[in-house]
């Protein structure tokens, strides 16, 4: 089935199997390897990415639901070889180790900040439950999502 | 300007590459030119726990759209390979004749995309006649039908064999005003790191085998590649991509990435193979599992005289790391931080119908630390005394010289006490226990619980020593090459800072190569907390020795005396004393050693021993004694890793493994129904823990440095994990023990909750 997707800014026409799930789209297709898979039952959240503003699972979405629709990945974010601020937040608070649940954890805490500007500890708890992490405890990621949020008040 | 880098909270140099593209794991290596063209493989996984192949037809998946290949284990012409912790368990890389687990693999499908391998896999039949599984430990313990016939029984190992004595039973205690006796289950669980694994292979035109590999040890992985692929080990080139966490499970390679080689020679193209999550769970190696009769017994007063320890280990069904855990890390580990002089520890290692277990996070350690502790807390209930009060009684007074327990072990050095103090200071522990107080006077449904550890650990027991290298580059800035293997601890920033101390280059200019066997032959890998104490240490070693040979380049280039060299590290220059103005760079010193093979300098620098890291952790939590469900609050940890290099990475590594003890103290469960099949098997079903279910926690520095290594560091990989287990079941105990509840097994379910205090009613 042909899709057009814009994709970090670009827009892409190709054509894809019916059962291609986004994340596949996104990694063998365009070559963008830094979104990641970490299972098989949407539980990780490793493989979260925005369908048009919105984080999203990309395991859960078809390609071809994404169609017309615009997608940012975790490469799309830097502007101008600037980091974004929640980019930043995790290098300064050290909320990543292995560097897998990353990307995702990116995206999902930036999905969380954009519905919940001011979240208080719990909140983020909470909002990043459908994101796996094994190596930090998520304490420092919690906290670079609360610094990111005071840095962008 | 000046003074040392050591101890600062140095920002990960790794970070920008993880943040903006991501790492490059084995799976994203899509520019990689061996690989081009390769193919998928896909592994055929027992469906039964323990079966005779009576056959294995493969002719309906090789029909299939996309498939090239697919292979059994006699069609590979595989032999039987012993285990290296009991010879007479053997098994082929892929079963034959007999499967012992779900999951084991019994066959491989080679096709275009891996989607098609996960078909044709599925049309593969294979014909069992099903054996009773054997899934419990002592019933597979005292079973004459037997997962390894040549063993003659199900016990692969024991104490016994290494001449320890067995123990005496009852009799022990005949003297001890007060005995207690518990039976814990330390349970099964799966490390789960966030990449699964993966490994790719292809044959150079030179006719070297390379491999990725998603691992901790490149360079162990090396023989038995060579070993599976009928080649010399000089004929393997393994690679280490980024690597998505580990935890000890992805330090032995594993039949799945032993094979890749063979499989992409019958194929005559370069191969790549990524499980997928659920196989994962089935596959990866298992942690824990281990069975423990405790007997502690002492005066009325609170000094505990006597212990006696019975471990029995879930090998899994083959003989591999698990096995030798019990006997070689929780044995010697098993008097704790505690000056008992009377213990006995036996331990029997058992074969089951299940996932083989590995080294996972503490790996031997954390199963001593729970036993010891879960017993002090028995025996203070039995002797209605403060938990903290009777640890405190019986702990090792502080010791900077070498001490030795009564089973043998020698720790390097000890304050635990302090430790103790500090974290039921910062704990606010006398707060807490007048909460809880008011919380049982008020009689509420929520009720607060509050656990203490004080533990002490081995590190750096892996390896004596390990390789580094130091090499300057044209433009001044460094190389370094080290035997260990980051996936998440920091080394390219930790190895620059030690390298940046000794030389005055900055940590920017310096780059971090691991797990290249080419580059790196020698290398123990990073596992048991040994990255720094060992591979930093011989970083910091290597580059002190690189600054004494530079200064007698610059003697030469100054036309000086080299003792008269001095190296201004603010400018990363070398002068004559007294004359800066005159100096010689690191580049220009790599120049002036071009034609003599360029300035560098590399040695495996040898440490006197392992390490023994304490601390004291103390955890809070909240039970709902309607339901069982139980939240952990609070808490704190005081870890002592003697000299701390980068505050924030330690921080992180305690952070990390005190989310992988509450894990298994309060959810995390691999399990299995009667016939062995697993039911836990993908992460909707595993209670992996998550950000919901952890408070922050709060980190108490201590820091007594040890003198076995030049640097004074000791490991902090797994101690968090091993202090915050057993402080989080006692949490969850203390909660409900006004209701007289002594004892529930981990993991601390709301439903075990629930039953325990209904069993007291």
């Amino acid at each position: 089935m042909k899709v057009s997707i814009t994709v970090n800014g670009t827009t892409r026409e190709d054509d894809v199997e019916p059962r291609t799930l986004l994340v596949q789209y996104v990694r063998e297709t365009l070559g963008l390897t830094g979104t990641n898979i970490g299972c098989d039952t949407s539980s990780c959240g490793a493989c979260s990415l925005h369908l048009n503003g919105e984080s999203v699972k990309s395991c859960t979405v078809l390609a071809v639901q994404a169609d017309g629709g615009s997608v940012t990945t975790i490469e799309g974010l830097a502007q101008n070889g600037e980091m974004h601020p929640m980019q930043k937040a995790f290098m300064e608070n050290h909320g990543l180790q292995c560097g897998y649940c990353t990307p995702g954890m990116v995206m999902a805490s930036i999905g969380l900040l954009n519905e919940n500007p001011n979240p208080t500890e719990d909140e983020v708890r909470l909002g990043l439950e459908g994101n796996l992490c094994r190596c930090t405890g998520y304490h420092n990621i919690v906290k670079s999502v609360l610094a990111c949020a005071n840095a962008t008040k | 300007m000046g003074g040392s880098i050591l101890g600062n909270r140095v920002l990960r140099k790794e970070d920008p590459k993880f943040l903006t593209t991501g790492g490059v794991y084995v799976d994203d290596m899509l520019d990689e030119p061996l690989l081009r063209g390769a193919v998928h493989v896909t592994y055929v996984r027992s469906s039964v726990a323990h079966g005779l192949i009576n056959s294995i037809d493969v002719s309906d998946a090789l029909s299939m759209p996309g498939v090239i290949a697919a292979f059994t284990g006699e069609d590979l012409g595989l032999e039987q390979i012993p285990s290296p912790y009991n010879p007479m368990a053997t098994r082929t890389l892929l079963a034959t004749g007999k499967v012992r687990y779900v999951g084991e693999p019994v066959a491989v499908i080679v096709s275009e995309t891996r989607e098609q391998g996960e078909d044709a896999a599925e049309a593969v039949i294979v014909d069992y006649d099903v054996l009773d599984a054997l899934v419990d430990l002592e019933e597979a313990m005292a079973s004459t039908n037997l997962i390894y016939d040549a063993c003659g029984s199900n016990v692969v190992f024991d104490s016994m064999v290494l001449g320890l004595p067995d123990n005496t039973g009852d009799a022990y205690f005949a003297d001890c005003e007060v005995v207690v006796k518990g039976r814990y289950i330390n349970q099964r669980v799966a490390p789960c790191p966030l990449e699964v694994r993966g490994a790719a292979a292809a044959w150079g035109t030179d006719g070297r085998l390379v491999e990725w590999l998603s691992t901790q040890h490149a360079q162990g992985a090396v023989a038995p590649i060579a070993a599976a692929n009928g080649i010399d080990p000089s004929q393997v080139h393994v690679k280490t991509p980024d690597v998505g966490g580990g935890f000890g499970a992805k330090i032995g390679a594993y039949p799945e990435e032993l094979l890749l080689g063979v499989i992409a020679k019958r194929v005559g193209k370069p191969v790549r193979w990524r499980e997928t999550r659920s196989e994962s769970m089935v596959g990866l190696g298992h942690g824990r599992a281990q069975l423990q009769y405790v007997t502690i017994g002492g005066t009325r007063q609170g000094k505990v005289t006597h212990y006696q320890l019975w471990a029995i280990q879930d090998s899994g069904a083959w003989v591999d790391m698990g096995t030798i855990l019990a006997p070689f890390m929780t044995r010697p580990m098993s008097s704790g931080v505690y000056a008992i002089p009377n213990i006995e520890c036996r331990t029997t290692s058992v074969v089951t119908n299940t996932t083989p277990t590995v080294a996972y996070r503490g790996a031997g350690r954390p199963e001593a630390t729970a036993a010891i502790e879960r017993a002090m807390d028995m025996f203070a209930a039995e002797i209605g005394m403060d938990a903290a009060e009777v640890r405190r009684m019986n702990l090792i007074p502080k010791f900077l010289e070498p001490h030795t327990t009564v089973v043998g072990q020698t720790y390097d050095v000890g304050d635990y006490e302090t430790s103790l103090d500090k974290a039921l200071e910062a704990a606010d522990y006398k707060g807490w226990r007048a909460k809880q107080q008011a919380a049982r006077a008020s009689g509420a449904a929520v009720q607060i619980g509050i656990g203490i550890s004080v533990y002490v650990e081995i590190t750096g027991g892996v390896g004596n020593g390990e390789s580094a290298k130091v090499e300057i580059q044209d433009n001044g800035h460094a190389l370094v090459y080290t035997g260990t293997s980051p996936h998440g601890q920091g080394h390219a920033t930790s190895w620059a800072m030690l390298t940046s101390e000794q030389t005055g280059i900055p940590v920017e200019d310096i780059e971090l190569v691991w797990g290249d066997t080419d580059l790196v032959p020698i290398g123990t890998g990073t596992m048991g907390s040994r990255s720094l104490q060992q591979g930093g240490n011989a970083v910091f070693a290597v580059s002190g020795e690189l600054v004494n040979k530079a200064k007698a380049v610059a003697a030469r280039l100054l036309e000086a005396s080299e003792a008269d060299i001095v190296l201004d590290k603010d400018t990363a220059a070398f002068h004559v004393a007294g004359t800066p103005a005159v100096s010689k760079t690191w580049a220009d010193l790599a120049l002036a050693e071009k034609q003599a093979g360029g300035l560098a300098h590399s040695d495996v620098i040898g440490v006197a021993g392992a390490t023994f890291p304490f601390g004291a952790h103390v955890a809070i939590v909240e039970v709902d004694t309607e339901t069982g469900k139980v939240r952990h609050i609070a808490h704190t940890a005081c870890d002592d890793a003697g000299k701390v290099l980068n505050p924030m990475l330690l921080e992180g590594q305690i952070h990390g493994g005190v989310a992988q003890g509450a894990a298994q103290a309060l959810m995390e469960e691999v399990r299995y129904d009667l016939d062995g099949n697993p039911i836990t098997s993908n992460l909707a079903d595993y209670a992996f823990i998550s950000a919901a279910e952890l408070p922050s926690v709060t980190v108490v520095h201590m820091e007594t440095p040890t003198p076995v290594n030049l640097i004074g560091a000791k490991g902090i990989g797994e101690s968090g994990t091993i202090g915050a287990t057993p402080a989080l079941q006692s949490a969850v105990i203390d909660a409900v023990a006004h209701f007289g509840v002594r004892h529930i097994d981990m993991p601390t379910t709301a439903e075990k909750v629930w039953a325990a205090i209904q069993s007291t009613r």
